[in-house]
């Protein structure tokens, strides 16, 4: 069963993979307080767009979950789930456990 | 230059898919090939993946395997395709919706899993297929044409949507060239077709090839979400 570390991980782990592809200045860190979307976000929303696909692809690849992270739920929650590191963990969690594999 | 290029074509068991196989094949790039029935040739460099176009967790899994096995995708050619031919009074919802998947939604699920990959190569090439019943307006042909309509479309926002990564996305609507795909069209409507195309012949695979020789070659990275038919249509 995967925990909340494990995602916390992948997650970082696509960061890391997206930092290698961004300029030294606007690089993120890999903390679970990192602000993702809006307000005092380094990423513009292609970077945003590239990171989903980076902690999607970090999901699959290293805890063999398929999930797709900016469905329409995750779209129309008031709050939303990208905001930071830890928020989107929280939802990945979320989803894991509604999906029975967490 | 080509040695450790990866293609990924789709529709490879037969006619133009298994053509261009063969053809990349033999330029060295390495390609894998797919279809929902195993193919009946094996080539050096070539893998070919058992798979509905239309299965998004199938499609989902050979990429994983293209990204473990080749780490990078340079070129995608959406060739698989289905055509129905019938007068729309005739035409049932199913037909429509067969279509739709497979030429549609089966486009999209293989670009959007391409443009996750193709950024790690530096750039990416993706050609689609439309037809010229979409310019043609070819009577008989609403579903087949609005289908292709639909990936014309397609084509043109995500090269819109790819172009900061690199990847340019065009397509190419061939005239009827002798495959499956036309058997079923009467010889005197075929006939009709062609004397509406600017050059009056069948088309041929070398000619589809050509085209997308043109679109992934590197000088064309200044082409995308182009639509270009042949035969002067």
């Amino acid at each position: 069963m995967v925990d909340r570390a494990q995602v916390t991980s992948a997650v970082f782990a696509a960061i890391e993979e997206l930092n290698q592809d961004l300029p030294s200045g606007s690089v993120l860190e890999p903390a679970p307080d990192t602000v993702l979307f809006g307000r005092g976000s380094r990423l513009d929303s292609l970077g945003l767009v590239n990171l989903i696909v980076a902690v999607e692809g970090a999901l699959a690849d290293e805890l063999g979950v398929d999930m797709t992270l900016a469905d329409e739920k995750a779209m129309s929650q008031s709050s939303s789930p990208f905001r930071t590191v830890d928020t989107l963990v929280d939802y990945i969690v979320k989803r894991l456990e509604e999906e029975g594999d967490g | 230059m080509a040695e450790s290029r990866v293609m990924l074509i789709t529709g490879t068991r037969k006619g133009i898919g298994e053509h261009l196989a063969r053809r990349y094949v033999e330029q060295g790039y390495r390609v894998v090939g797919c279809s929902r029935k195993p193919a009946d040739y094996e080539l050096d460099g070539y893998q070919h993946v058992c798979l509905d176009v239309t299965d998004e967790s199938a499609v989902k899994r050979c990429f994983s395997q293209i990204r473990k096995s080749h780490g990078r995708l340079d070129v995608l050619i959406n060739n698989a395709g289905i055509a129905s031919m019938n007068h729309c009074l005739l035409t049932p919802a199913s037909a429509v919706e067969r279509l739709m998947q497979t030429n549609v939604v089966g486009t999209f699920l293989f670009c959007r899993e391409a443009a996750r990959i193709m950024p790690k190569a530096g750039a990416g090439r993706i050609v689609n297929f439309s037809s010229v019943a979409v310019p043609l307006r070819i009577e008989g042909e609403a579903a087949y044409a609005a289908s292709k309509a639909a990936v014309e479309s397609l084509t043109r926002v995500l090269a819109r949507e790819l172009a900061d990564m690199g990847i340019t996305v065009n397509a190419i609507g061939p005239t009827p060239i002798a495959t499956d795909l036309i058997r079923n069209v009467p010889e005197e409507k075929i006939q009709r077709l062609l004397r509406r195309q600017a050059i009056r012949r069948m088309g041929e695979f070398r000619d589809v090839a050509n085209v997308i020789d043109f679109f992934i070659r590197p000088e064309s990275d200044f082409i995308t979400g182009q639509v270009l038919y042949l035969g002067g249509v």
